[in-house]
């Protein structure tokens, strides 16, 4: 053996090695990634199919419609956060690593946004001007949803956790996340809806901020021991 | 430099089945120990309780004389794991996976090339890992535990999967790495013959 201090490699090196595989993995299966951004887009283009063609009823529903598509379609992506790595053994791999595991948990938190956030927001404006959304207030609508599926992802990552080892936990896990993730629905629809009829909206962005960085500063920590909890 | 990892006492109870009880066991650098008992009788669940990963209901495991709940990230920077789910993602390479491995844990200064020569994997590089047999995926995560700079190897079964050489193989890299003062703690339903020094631990 070495008698010299063993080398382990820093945090960030850790927290961007995460990120990597992840992001190598949606790259390798791009089916995951494509699948809740087709449901995203499919409801979205079909409700106007449904209502009807009305300029006023669509400008109404438009900025709920949006968030009720970006709030499931990113449930239906959580479910698969952990899932592979529970079952070929890798979250074992991560919880005996000598990197803390609310630093890798964050890495692949990460991951996750990049894949489903972030794809999302550049693909709602398209389906806004369906909805007759004026440029500014596609403006406001993208920068909402930017600021909601972080705490999505981040809130997401906690019930996915916990809900790893269970078997068709998809049910289970939507209802554990709902309660959390409403307000940031209702703050998102809301400050778009108020943007369309030019009222002030900056509350609801800064409720949204504040939202995100009190997930980014928390539920790490919950991930991780929901994992130590789901996997024993 | 010289480690010892100790238990005390150690009981674990699973849904209403108590599988040990007051188990104590205390291994030092250069040792084997290796747990047996028939198939289902706890010889993972008392690795994963060693490693931390569940939780016991009495006694506790020590890392040079310190609780290992106590310096968490010392222990795990020490010890390196090898299951029967080998943790790695079938769908990257070989180098994808060892690369990421790379950024979790303290590497050992030995050349990649030789330990892929030596386990017969160095023509795989640049395959992913679902197109290869169980037995050379097993290869693979037997490279991860090579490259690691760690004292305390974890091996659960290591020898499933594997043909005669490949078995061979892993009794001579335990002894090896055993003669360098390392360590391994080591699950086996076969008996296991070692020139180090083995304790053995029976679970009823």
């Amino acid at each position: 053996m070495t008698t010299q201090e063993r080398q382990i490699p820093g945090m960030f090196t850790g927290l961007f090695a995460m990120t990597r595989r992840d992001l190598l993995l949606a790259w390798k299966r791009p089916g995951d990634v494509l699948n809740p951004l087709f449901f995203f887009a499919m409801v979205c283009t079909l409700f106007p199919l449904a209502v009807g063609p009305s300029a006023e009823q669509l400008e109404f529903s438009g900025p709920g419609v949006l968030w009720v598509a970006a709030l499931l379609s990113t449930l239906l992506s959580l479910n698969s956060l952990f899932l592979s790595d529970f079952e070929d053994g890798s979250l074992d791999q991560l919880l005996v690593s000598p990197q803390p595991l609310p630093v890798l948990v964050l890495g692949k938190t990460l991951a996750h946004w990049l894949t489903s956030g972030v794809p999302l927001v550049i693909v709602s404006p398209l389906l806004a001007i369906t909805y007759r959304m004026p440029p500014s207030v596609i403006g406001v609508m993208m920068l909402t949803l930017l600021l909601g599926t972080i705490s999505l992802s981040l809130l997401g990552s906690i019930g996915a956790a916990l809900t790893v080892g269970l078997h068709r936990g998809t049910a289970l896990l939507s209802l554990l996340i709902l309660p959390l993730a409403m307000p940031i629905m209702i703050l998102g629809a809301n400050a778009v809806s108020l943007a369309a009829s030019n009222d002030v909206y900056t509350t609801g962005i800064w409720a949204l901020g504040a939202y995100a960085i009190a997930s980014l500063s928390l539920a790490p920590y919950a991930t991780a021991a929901a994992l130590r909890i789901s996997n024993e | 430099m010289t480690h010892k990892l100790s238990a005390d006492n150690l009981t674990l109870i699973r849904g209403e089945r108590c599988l040990f009880q007051g188990l104590s066991f205390a291994l030092e650098s250069g040792g084997l120990l290796l747990l047996e008992g028939r198939n289902g009788c706890g010889k993972t669940s008392l690795m994963r309780a060693i490693a931390g990963m569940l939780s016991l209901e009495t006694g506790q495991v020590f890392w040079d004389e310190t609780p290992v709940e106590k310096q968490r990230q010392e222990f795990h920077g020490a010890l390196v794991w090898l299951a029967h789910r080998t943790g790695l993602k079938g769908d990257l390479t070989l180098v994808e996976n060892l690369g990421f491995e790379r950024s979790l844990r303290a590497q050992s200064s030995v050349d990649t090339e030789s330990v892929y020569e030596r386990l017969g994997i160095s023509r795989l590089k640049k395959l992913i890992l679902r197109s290869l047999s169980a037995g050379q995926q097993r290869r693979v995560a037997l490279a991860r535990m090579l490259l690691a700079d760690v004292p305390l190897w974890f091996m659960d079964e290591p020898f499933t999967n594997l043909d005669r050489e490949g078995r061979a193989l892993v009794i001579e890299l335990v002894e090896e790495h055993l003669a360098k003062g390392g360590m391994c703690v080591m699950a086996a339903h076969q008996d296991v013959e070692l020139k180090a020094p083995v304790r053995r631990v029976k679970i009823q």
